[in-house]
């Protein structure tokens, strides 16, 4: 084992991500620090709005690098995500040629002889000039390297899963017609999933897993002061400590960190330094999406409020 | 600390996380970049490289603690016993201040050990005769006895009897202070042996467990044994969810969606480079159950009845019934409450009559026969004794011929059909698929095979 100061390094990732406005829980940032040593993709799992897409472009921001983001849906499938051949290009340059072409051939006495000549041309048609390079082959390409965001992959088919093994674990694709094309510099892989369905054991092998839950409160308070600029602290706490309280109850979607800004953006429009019941009922809506869900919070407002309060005053 | 992880990896298997050759590379090359240093981040390491879904998460975490705790449990019973034997010796010190302390030389080197306390060498030696003993294959609790014996004799204990015979002779209040010490390392010995059973053995326990309880008749489960069966038909539920919620588009080739073709490559002229194929469509299972819940089948159909409302990922559409003398809808009453209450009621409804199978038959074919549809799949569960009562074989005739199947379980053994009041023979000739049904592997089996013949 080397001690090269490991935790050292793992506080600087720590940093870097927080200078482009990520705050990192140790466990991401040894994730991030670990991806890039052993170079290996890291799988992100966890409730919508926690975070998962904005590490990866967090992660851009720090490092300078250019972010290559690959929505997936269902029907994804290898001409949309990996390459594709400029079939019109392909079929204007032939009629374009077609005079060329006769020339060339013009001198050929036989068949076979023709067929030769033409043999010498080699595969023109089928050259790096008439691939269209999607999302995962343009990630291989990039002189600098890049992060490649695989941005939902439990919303694509299990086929395509299947088909970025290749890339996950060698960093190179196989186009048939053009052989192998490996990666110029390794890019840093992100996939993200929302657990809509199991993802496949080998794709999971693959991986470095990382889980993203709800924040503990502080680390919360630490992103809201980061993302929202102008919240005063005890209106902060009483926002963090009010969706804890939120979080507690039985709801169809509990709010999470996206919805905390959102909601701490909306209550410094409103001007308002203090929570109270009133303002918390109007924009309840911003924090819950869901009708049932409001309904169950909307008894329990006035002593969450009042909670969140005391919370705000102590801490 | 290579050796270290390998065990860890070990233990980690044992607490029901799969770590393949592969991961555990990479968990080395992790931790050889991240060190030993700090315990969080070396836990987080192991976490993410190892573990890969929240439950694994939760389960090596568990793990981790427990193993990297090891070394800290022996540090206080060591403690403890030095305690200990600090307390004898202040009273052994008493009678003999003019003798020697240092232990005499010609005792064994475990005795040397044991008279010295020197703690940090016994543990070493506890380590040592552990891996001689290959400690981390305990597997059950029976082995507890030869795998001590086993690091006992590693350690030499044969020499300190030897010792401790010549010191009972020669120097009893030595023999006392050894005697007092070995004690305690017998004690610590079983601690540890104890501790690796926790960390190895209970992955191989639960299966045991698991086998048994899948094997064991539902009908004649005991109460306790219930509790276990409840969480073994949720475990099942789960296992059938993540293998069929999928739902699965096959492409059917040799059928072209013209207007799609024509549509995709209108941009080359209608020239047809990309082609479209027709998908077809797959239905989810529509179920209708109609369970017996008399008497001796009446475990049994709680079971399935559990089992088929938690598959609602799986199942379009469920519909239940139970009967003895007469039948009545339970669906909602099995959707609305918790498994226990739903229970309940429906056994204050129906339950415990003796069976009439010709009189709810009736029942459903007057009150509930337009559920059943030609995408429907029948599923009967029952023993079929009519009590020598009108079997009403014809009404099952009509289901079968409007559902797309229909399937029999019966939790007797195939030899008991047909004897006394059994009518199974006359109703297995209206089934598409006849099963016996007594356990949980049998009940499993046969709803799987009900859901994939969707698929």
């Amino acid at each position: 084992m080397n001690n090269n100061l490991p935790a050292d390094s793992i506080e600087a990732v720590t940093r870097g991500l927080a200078s482009a406005g990520y705050i990192a829980s140790q466990q991401i940032a040894t994730a991030v620090y670990l991806a890039e040593r052993i170079e290996k993709p890291i799988l992100v799992e966890g409730p919508a709005g926690v975070g998962k897409t904005e590490l990866a472009k967090a992660l851009a921001a720090w490092r300078g690098l250019k972010m290559i983001r690959m929505q997936c849906y269902e029907g994804l499938d290898e001409a949309k995500a990996l390459y594709e051949w400029k079939y019109a290009k392909q079929l204007l340059y032939t009629q374009i040629l077609k005079d060329k072409l006769g020339e060339v051939l013009g001198g050929a006495e036989t068949l076979s002889a023709a067929l030769e000549r033409l043999h010498d041309f080699g595969d023109v048609f089928f050259s790096k000039e008439f691939v269209e390079p999607r999302p995962l082959l343009q990630a291989l390409e990039q002189a600098k390297g890049c992060v490649l965001l695989v941005d939902e992959i439990d919303k694509s088919d299990a086929e395509f899963e299947s088909l970025l093994l290749e890339i996950l674990s060698d960093y190179q694709v196989s186009i048939p017609e053009l052989g192998t094309v490996a990666a110029v510099v390794k890019p840093v892989v992100i996939l993200t999933s929302n657990g809509e369905r199991d993802l496949s054991d080998a794709l999971k092998r693959r991986c470095l897993h990382l889980h993203i839950g709800f924040p503990e409160q502080k680390l919360e308070e630490r992103i809201v002061e980061s993302r929202v600029p102008g919240i005063s602290q005890s209106l902060r706490a009483q926002i963090v400590g009010f969706i804890n309280q939120v979080r507690a109850l039985d709801l169809k979607k509990l709010p999470s960190i996206s919805e905390t800004i959102d909601w701490a953006r909306v209550l410094v429009l409103l001007q308002s330094s203090e929570l109270d019941h009133e303002t918390v009922k109007d924009t309840l809506n911003v924090l819950l999406k869901y009708e049932a869900d409001i309904e169950t919070t909307m008894p329990q407002v006035t002593s969450f409020v009042a909670k969140a309060g005391r919370q705000g005053v102590f801490g | 600390m290579r050796q270290e992880l390998h065990r860890f990896f070990r233990a980690a298997r044992g607490a029901g996380v799969h770590v393949s050759p592969a991961e555990s590379i990479d968990a080395m090359r992790a931790v050889a970049d991240v060190g030993f240093a700090n315990r969080a981040i070396l836990r987080d390491t192991l976490l993410l490289t190892l573990a890969k879904s929240e439950d694994e998460k939760q389960a090596l975490g568990n793990c981790f603690d427990l193993f990297f705790s090891q070394p800290e449990v022996k540090d206080d019973t060591a403690t403890e016993d030095s305690a200990e034997s600090a307390a004898a010796d202040s009273n052994a010190g008493g009678t003999q201040t003019g003798e020697a302390g240092a232990p005499s030389p010609e005792l064994g080197e475990l005795a040397q050990m044991l008279m010295a306390r020197d703690r940090s060498a016994i543990a070493a030696a506890l380590a040592n005769a552990a891996n001689a003993a290959s400690l981390s294959d305990i597997r059950y609790f029976t082995q507890r006895g030869i795998f001590a014996t086993r690091i006992l004799e590693a350690l030499g204990i044969a020499r300190l009897r030897d010792d401790l015979d010549a010191l009972n002779a020669g120097n009893p209040s030595e023999a006392e202070r050894l005697t007092a010490a070995t004690e305690a390392l017998r004690e610590n010995v079983r601690e540890m042996v104890n501790q690796a059973l926790l960390l190895y053995g209970r992955e191989e326990a639960e299966n045991l467990r698991h086998e048994i309880l899948r094997n064991a008749p539902l009908a004649r489960l005991e109460r306790r044994q219930v509790e276990q069966m409840k969480a073994l038909i949720r475990a099942i539920a789960r296992r059938l969810r993540e293998r069929y919620s999928k739902p699965r588009k096959r492409q059917r080739r040799g059928h072209l969606d013209t207007r799609k073709t024509l549509r995709r490559n209108a941009a080359w002229g209608g020239v047809p480079f990309l082609t479209s194929w027709k998908r077809r469509h797959r239905d989810r299972p529509k179920i209708v159950a109609l369970c017996d819940v008399s008497g001796s089948v009446a475990q049994v159909s709680d079971f399935f009845l559990l089992l088929i409302h938690s598959l609602h990922e799986v199942v379009d559409d469920v519909r239940s019934f139970a009967f003895s003398g007469n039948l009545i809808e339970v669906s909602d009453i099995l959707d609305s409450k918790t498994p226990e209450e739903a229970m309940r009621e429906i056994m204050s409804k129906v339950g415990f009559g003796s069976s009439d199978y010709g009189g709810s038959f009736a029942d459903f074919e007057k009150g509930f026969i337009a559920s059943v549809t030609p995408k429907t799949t029948v599923i009967v569960l029952g023993d079929a004794r009519t009590n020598n009562l009108d079997p009403r074989a014809d009404i099952l005739r009509t289901i079968s011929e409007r559902a797309k199947r229909l399937v029999w379980l019966n939790p007797e053994g195939r030899m008991a059909w047909g004897w006394g009041d059994s009518e199974m023979p006359r109703y297995s000739a209206f089934c598409s698929v006849v099963r016996q049904c007594a356990t949980a592997k049998q009940l499993e089996r046969a709803v799987s095979d009900i859901v994939a013949a969707y698929q």
